[in-house]
Order: C-alpha cells, then sequence, then structure tokens
C-alpha cells in the first residue's frame, strides 16, 4: 500500500469509499507523519485524541453509506479559526489560553461533511505578515530547500502553518485566511494550491477578525481538485455574518477539466515590474502559452491603479486592525498584565501581549484614523479603493474571464533575511496579491515552476466577482501542463 | 508627512499600548518608514470618487428584534483573567 499521506483528498475519498483502507488508519498515519516533523513547526496544537475519536465516526457513517463529501479527510485549521473546546490564540501572546465555547461556521460545516481535525496550525500573529516569522510560537519553516543548501526557508504568511503542512504531507488540506495574500503567497512559496475566494463567499464569524473588510477564508490543498472539493464544503451564506453574501453555492469540483477554448485572458502591463527577476518573466510567460494551447484568448489589459494598491493597503488594514484589536484588553479573555490604575492595566497588558508587528500596525492604524489625519490618510485611501476595484470592473467589461499575473515576486526566503531594518521590505511580498483583496475579487495561486535554485514558484488567476468556477478550470490547465512539485523529505 | 517623538507617544496613549522611553526613537523610525511609503497615494487624484464602504455591493441585512440567543454566562466569563458571580474584575475605576 503506497503512503496514505500522499493521497490526494480526491483519491482518499475513493479509497475511504472502496473501504481500501479505514479514516482511522489514514488519520494514524497522517498523525504520525506530524509527530516526524515537528520540526517544521507548522503545528501549535496537535489534537491527536479528538482526530481519532472523529475518525471512528467516520468509519461509522461511511460503513451505513452515509458519509458526507469530506467523510474521513483529516485537515489542519490554522490558529485564527475558533474551535470549539480547543485551543485558539490567532498566535498571539495576548489571547493566551483562549478556549472558545463556539465553533466558526467554516470549521463548522468541514465538520458537518465528515473531515477530521489533526490539530490547530502556526500563522502570522493575528494573521499580521508574510512569512510566518511574527507568530508567538516562533517561526515555521519551509518544507522546500534551495537545492545543495540546508538553510531553513519561510513558507510565506500568514497562512504559513497552512502550506507547509500541507506541502510536508502532515494533513490534506488546511483551512487559510488571506487579508492581503495570506492564502495565495504562501501557497507559491510552497508548492501548492491556494484559493482566496470572493469576498462574502465564506463566513468570517468565528475567525480572529484582522481587517474585516478584506479578510476572507479559503483552502490551501495539493492540487486544484482538492481545493475545489474544500471550497465547496466552506463556502454558503451564513445570517451571522452581514457580509456573507446570499447566492447558492456550486458544485466547484464539476468545473475541473471544463474547456477554457475561447476565454478571454487578461495580461496586465502593470504588473510588469522594473527589475523582475527573470525565471518570473518566464514563468508567466509559460503560463500565458499554456492557456492558449488549451485555446483562451491572450488580451493585454491595462489595471492602472496597480501601485497604489500596496499603499492604501497599509492605511486599511492598519486602521480595521487598530479598531477590531482593541478588544484585547485584558478584561474579557487572554492575558491581563496588572496596572495601578484600569488604564495602565489596559496599556501595560498589550504592551506585553502584541508582538512588534501587532503594535506597528496598531498604532499606525490609531494614527491614520486620529482627529485631523483620517481625511488625509483613511478616508483618501478608500477613494483609491475605488479605483482599485473600478480598474477591474472596467478590465472585466470588456469581455475578460480572469487576468493571469506571477503570484509572488520572488522564490520563498530565509528566516530571517527580510524586513529586519524596514517593514517595507517585507510588506513588498504582497504587491500582485494585495489588489485582489481591496477590490473583494477571488484568486487563487497555482504551482507553475521553479526557480534556478530550486524553489517552487506560482502564477496567480483573479477572476470575477463569485466566479471561482472560471479559476478552478483555468488553474487545472496551469497544473496539467505545469505538473505537481513535492519536496524531497529531509526531516 | 512625518511624526516625531511626541506624536508617537500621543499614538502609544491612543492606542493603548505602554511605550518606554527607550522605545521611541525605533518605533518613530518604524512608523515613518510606513508613512513615507504611503505618501505615493498623494499623486492619485481622487476628485469626485466616492470611498468604499461596501466591498460587494448589497443590501444591508436586518433580522428580526428578538432574543435568539443567551443563558450562557458560564461560557461568556468561561476566558476571562479575573471574574466573580459572573462579573468580570477590574481594578477599581471609580474612588
Amino acid at each position: 500500500m503506497t503512503d496514505l499521506t500522499s493521497l490526494t483528498i480526491a483519491e482518499a475519498r475513493e479509497g475511504l469509499t472502496n473501504k481500501s483502507f479505514t479514516a482511522r488508519e489514514l488519520t494514524d498515519a497522517h498523525l504520525a507523519a506530524i509527530e516526524a516533523a515537528r520540526v517544521l513547526n507548522a503545528y501549535v496544537l496537535e489534537t491527536p485524541d479528538r482526530a481519532r475519536e472523529m475518525a471512528d465516526a467516520a468509519d461509522k457513517q461511511i460503513g451505513k453509506g452515509e458519509g458526507g463529501p469530506l467523510a474521513g479527510i483529516p485537515l489542519g485549521i490554522k490558529d485564527l479559526f475558533a474551535t470549539r473546546d480547543i485551543r485558539t490564540t490567532a498566535c498571539s501572546k495576548i489571547l493566551g489560553n483562549f478556549v472558545p465555547p463556539y465553533e466558526s461556521t467554516v470549521t463548522s460545516q468541514l465538520w458537518r461533511d465528515g473531515a477530521i481535525l489533526l490539530g490547530k496550525l502556526n500563522n502570522d500573529e493575528f494573521a499580521m505578515g508574510s512569512s510566518n516569522e511574527t507568530s508567538c510560537f516562533g517561526p515555521v519553516v519551509n518544507p522546500w530547500r534551495r537545492e545543495g543548501s540546508n538553510t531553513h526557508l519561510v513558507p510565506g504568511g500568514s497562512s504559513g502553518g497552512s502550506a507547509s503542512a500541507v506541502a510536508a504531507l502532515l494533513c490534506m488540506g488546511a483551512t487559510a485566511t488571506d487579508t492581503g495574500g495570506s492564502i495565495r503567497q504562501p501557497a507559491a512559496f510552497t508548492a501548492t494550491v491556494g484559493v482566496k475566494p470572493t469576498y462574502g463567499r465564506c463566513s468570517r464569524w468565528g475567525i480572529v477578525a484582522f481587517a474585516s473588510s478584506l479578510d476572507q477564508a479559503g483552502p490551501i490543498a495539493r492540487t486544484v481538485r482538492d481545493s475545489a472539493i474544500l471550497m465547496r464544503s466552506m463556502a454558503g451564506h451564513d445570517p451571522k455574518d452581514t457580509t456573507s453574501v446570499n447566492i447558492g453555492v456550486p458544485d466547484y469540483e464539476a468545473a475541473i477539466g471544463k474547456s477554457v477554448k475561447g476565454m478571454k485572458i487578461g495580461i496586465p502591463k502593470e504588473y510588469r515590474l522594473d527589475g523582475m527577476p527573470a525565471e518570473i518573466e518566464k514563468l508567466w510567460s509559460d503560463g500565458a502559452a499554456w492557456l492558449k494551447a488549451a485555446g483562451a484568448e491572450l488580451v493585454e489589459v491595462s489595471l492602472p491603479h496597480t501601485k497604489y494598491a500596496l499603499p492604501a493597503y497599509y492605511i486599511v488594514a492598519p486602521a480595521e486592525a487598530s479598531s477590531n484589536l482593541a478588544r484585547y484588553d485584558g478584561v474579557r479573555y487572554g492575558l491581563r498584565v496588572p496596572g495601578r490604575s484600569i488604564g495602565e492595566m489596559y496599556e501595560n497588558t498589550r504592551a506585553d501581549g502584541f508582538g512588534d508587528e501587532v503594535r506597528r500596525r496598531v498604532m499606525i492604524g490609531t494614527y491614520v484614523l486620529s482627529a485631523g489625519y483620517y481625511d488625509a490618510y483613511y478616508l483618501r485611501a478608500q477613494k483609491v479603493r475605488t479605483l482599485i476595484k473600478k480598474d477591474f470592473e472596467d478590465c472585466f467589461a470588456k469581455g475578460v474571464n480572469a487576468i493571469l499575473t506571477p503570484a509572488t515576486p520572488s522564490a520563498a526566503f530565509g528566516v530571517g533575511e527580510k524586513g529586519g531594518a524596514d517593514p517595507v521590505e517585507m510588506y513588498l511580498n504582497d504587491i500582485f496579491t494585495v489588489t485582489v483583496n481591496m477590490a473583494g475579487l477571488p484568486g487563487i495561486a497555482v504551482p507553475a515552476g521553479k526557480d534556478a535554485q530550486g524553489l517552487p514558484l506560482g502564477l496567480q488567476l483573479i477572476g470575477r466577482a463569485f466566479d471561482e468556477e472560471t479559476l478552478f478550470s483555468l488553474g487545472e490547465v496551469i497544473e496539467q501542463a505545469a505538473g505537481h512539485f513535492t519536496p524531497p523529505r529531509w526531516w | 508627512m512625518s511624526v516625531d517623538a511626541t506624536t508617537v507617544r500621543r499614538i502609544a496613549q491612543l492606542a493603548r499600548i505602554a511605550v518606554s522611553e527607550a522605545e521611541v526613537p525605533h518605533l518613530q523610525g518604524e512608523l515613518n518608514a510606513m508613512l513615507a511609503f504611503v505618501e505615493q497615494l498623494s499623486e492619485v487624484n481622487v476628485e469626485g470618487v466616492e470611498p468604499m464602504t461596501s466591498v460587494t455591493p448589497m443590501e444591508m441585512k436586518k433580522r428580526a428584534d428578538v432574543v435568539n440567543d443567551g443563558e450562557i454566562a458560564d461560557d461568556i466569563v468561561r476566558n476571562a483573567p479575573a471574574t466573580e458571580n459572573h462579573f468580570f474584575l477590574v481594578p477599581k475605576v471609580v474612588e
């Protein structure tokens, strides 16, 4: 029997239905893999007892022929999703030993469909970061290494634990969240598939809030098909999230293998940056050639406000974060550091509980919302956001079905290599992904090749609002042409 | 625009984060690096542009004004650092 952890979700689903193996066997194989891979620091909490309990329940359901769409599939959950009676920290010291008495809507739908919880996955503190180095549990290690080198590389962030665990076969798929690129950038760094759905497609209820108008949950998996399978369970209307949209959830898997003939694919000229590495240029033109060979038509498009997306993001996101994170005051949950007065208690708690990156963003957010600066910064940024969204609308109005871009400006970098002197250096990682959040559109990152050092690189497809299906069809074409990339096991 | 040391202390106070004197110069440098980065937005012509207020155009949802949850006081205080009889305890506020 092949190693159960290397199966795709689609293959495991078949094996479970055919009784080639049980959910319990599949789960035990993953629990053993997790134990042997602790050096990666992908999991911040392993839940083997819960996993085995859920696996046995899934086996019973499958035995009766009543298994749900994800029956017996072991998953990892980003520690930003509240899981009932299981510690949830957002990888921040300020949440301490928070044990939610409730379950996030997205994870509750995964359990409804029969999936199994293996444990909670590492992420940047409150999802603020692009390398998973801001986590209070320490950095995650990318299973990929440069050829001939032992240097530890970052898996990207903020969903670094999710990407690393999926790439290293420590779960069959994982939940993640994306505020500026936090699903797609780590997917690109680890040769996994990451989907950032349209804003409003997945409920935000029960997910620790970072920037509420940008946050969106989505899956990371090893194939486009697997990501489509997970999306179907994660998506859907939720009355508890006022921005959740009440439209039907399609069978995303049915979009896999659908012809892309005649589709118009936009190639935005503004994404061709000065000094872009030749291998990223090549990856991009390879991707365009594959789509063309599949019958799609390539057209050059213009998104004139692209360069303003990242600076506008660094006003809007910290502003919303400063408001959302006001709740961490040492009163109702998490850490409390005493003070002589209640004000001093708040200040001491927040000084000790927040890491450097979170403190920086809360402070900049406080500043841009403060009296006298609101119009100059926040209001202007929200106007620029309207223009960014309009760029995309104009482009789609001309009949463009999707837009093809590189996912990241480089491959994975070393732990401690970036952002030490200037925080902006780290922020530039999200230059190709952040526009999508600003406009509320869906995006998918698909592995497409390797750089000269043998590290994976990804392509991004951006779709029309609520048309994730087209992204799955196009993503499948790229995956078929580029093939699969698996990191050699060294841990 | 850039911030001086006094403004950094003022922001920290508004954000309710204790910042020591020794940390101020470093924080000032970081905040100014971010402000320099976002400065390029001033070159965008936003004349007559509406600020984005809703990501997805949709009618605001309203729910019935009814009690549909409650009686979970134990759950509510379960994670609090200090409680007494279903109340959150804080340092003395009123003399």
